[in-house]
């Protein structure tokens, strides 16, 4: 995903990401809870004979992971850069993952349904990653015969994915409407709406970074490109929202505000020791003075990089040894300070 | 310590039950401790809960006295029962088995319960397969009344009348 230049990418300033998923299931096997070893293994070597043998395969350089074989902390690193589910780095079972070589396309193996696609893209981007997973379930379903009836459509293990088992989410960058208090509202409307509301890492997680992720909690009776419609349409009215905000705050106090997002930029840029949490907030602040044009010598690609890489597996990876927490607050503060010295400076 | 149970697991529940006076203590570990019975009585509401709620909502009593409640699918094993406690569902023939049960389920999660989406072009092709193999059994069937073959005819319109309720799925 950070081969895509964020300056490119529509509606940067407040959609982080778009993402989308489809659930697939082998018709012939029960689904992964209820398989055994023999089954887990025949699936993925069934899904990755599949993938390889297709043209996408060579043009996106897709490699296989074996995720049994992983250690948790490399799963975690996967988990922290998006690539796979919580869920599935913590099965004791037989799973994987099949990855790009951008990392914009996961597929991931046995986890709650046999075949998990996902498309992650930059910014607002949803038709694309559309595009790109149905590019990819037809080549697979030529080889594949997929778990579908023509009322309940596709079959998953969950029902609450069956029929087109697609699930389409934005993460939505919401710093005023946090500080003015009306994401409140926002989150209402949302679940009167059928939308599901979710932290930075989907289910279960908090809203740390003013980071919001919104999906479509209905899967059944409508089409694939309805569900891109409708959130696309919701994510406009908040994307709207939001920057009606940021320009009223802070046309009503130009100091308060720029002083705001300078103490956190002088602070994230020199400070010796960082919780994973405060570098959330912090960078949530320099985020909306880049956004702004307030902040002009650091790029919105630096900032999107940071946030992923400052995450506890991820360090641990690139120090090379296992860390204690506070350890990896120190080390993640060093980290920032040399990125944020190290970047060109952009121009204007 | 060892879980007076099993002896194979470390113990991490101590239950202790005081009934007249005589006190009952116990070292388990959570596996034995569920299958005894005794886990958190504040268990948090599991997917498999609210989905059975639905059913019950919807259904009322009638559901209760099925005759057939004790149905299992043929394919994965999976009971209606596994699926009320654990949410999930056991494979893809499950839902041609508890079809009808699982409808108002997925009625009340999404408000629709006929597919629009995408359809694989597997499946399409094999609706359009059937269609021409049941019209050229009808074909073949006039023929056969024409040519007084009652017995093929009867065997012709048997055929016909399998292919025609197939279930949407095959």
């Amino acid at each position: 995903m950070f081969g895509e230049n964020a300056k490119n990418v529509p509606e940067s300033d407040v959609v982080f990401s778009s993402r989308v998923r489809l659930a697939r299931n082998f018709n012939k096997y029960p689904f992964p809870f209820r398989m055994n070893e023999k089954q887990c293994i025949e699936v993925i070597e069934k899904v990755k004979d599949t993938v390889f043998s297709t043209s996408y395969a060579a043009a996106e350089s897709f490699r296989f992971y074996d995720i049994s074989r992983m250690e948790p902390i490399e799963r975690q690193v996967m988990v922290e850069k998006h690539l796979i589910s919580p869920d599935l780095a913590a099965k004791q079972t037989i799973s994987g993952v099949i990855i790009s070589k951008d990392e914009d396309i996961s597929i991931m193996i046995n986890e709650e349904d046999h075949l998990r696609i996902q498309c992650l893209h930059r910014g607002m981007q949803l038709n694309r990653a559309w595009e790109n997973c149905k590019r990819l379930d037809t080549m697979l379903e030529e080889k594949i015969d997929f778990a579908y009836d023509s009322s309940f459509g596709y079959l998953t293990c969950c029902p609450t994915n069956v029929g087109t088992g697609m699930r389409a989410s934005v993460m939505l960058h919401l710093p005023a409407l946090v500080m003015t208090g009306y994401i409140k509202e926002i989150l209402d409307a949302c679940s009167k709406l059928n939308v599901a509301v979710r932290g930075i890492y989907g289910e279960k997680s908090d809203a740390s970074g003013n980071m919001f992720q919104i999906s479509n909690q209905i899967t059944l009776g409508l089409t694939e490109e309805e569900i891109i419609s409708n959130i696309t349409n919701i994510s406009s009215q908040i994307i709207q929202q939001e920057r009606t905000l940021r320009a009223e705050l802070y046309r009503q106090n130009s100091y308060r505000f720029e002083d705001r997002v300078f103490r956190s930029y002088g602070l994230i840029s020199n400070a010796r020791i960082l919780s994973s949490e405060e570098t959330m907030k912090l960078l949530s602040d320099v985020r909306l003075g880049v956004d702004m044009g307030i902040i002009k010598d650091i790029d919105i690609d630096t900032l999107d990089e940071l946030m992923d890489i400052t995450q506890p597996a991820n360090l641990q990876k690139i120090t090379g040894r296992s860390l204690s927490a506070s350890e990896r607050d120190i080390k993640r503060a060093e980290l920032i300070r040399d990125r944020l010295r190290q970047r060109p400076k952009t121009k204007g | 310590m060892l879980c007076q149970l099993c002896q194979k697991r470390v113990a991490t529940v101590h239950f202790t039950q005081i009934v007249n006076n005589n006190k009952v203590e116990m070292y388990l570990c959570e596996k034995c401790a569920n299958e005894k019975g005794h886990t958190n009585f504040i268990s948090p509401l599991s997917l498999g809960d609210f989905l059975s709620g639905f059913l019950s909502k919807d259904i009322g009593d009638s559901y209760i006295a099925a005759p057939n409640v004790h149905t299992v699918c043929d394919v994965c094993g999976m009971s209606f029962n596994d699926f009320q406690s654990t949410g999930k569902i056991g494979c893809s023939n499950c839902y041609k088995v508890f079809g009808d049960r699982l409808k108002p389920i997925i009625k009340r999660l999404h408000g629709n319960v006929e597919h629009t989406g995408k359809v694989p072009s597997g499946f399409s092709r094999r609706i359009m397969e059937t269609t021409k193999e049941i019209e050229k059994l009808k074909e073949d069937l006039n023929r056969a009344i024409q040519a007084e073959e009652y017995e093929k005819a009867a065997l012709l319109r048997d055929k016909i009348k399998e292919l025609e309720n197939r279930p949407s799925g095959q």
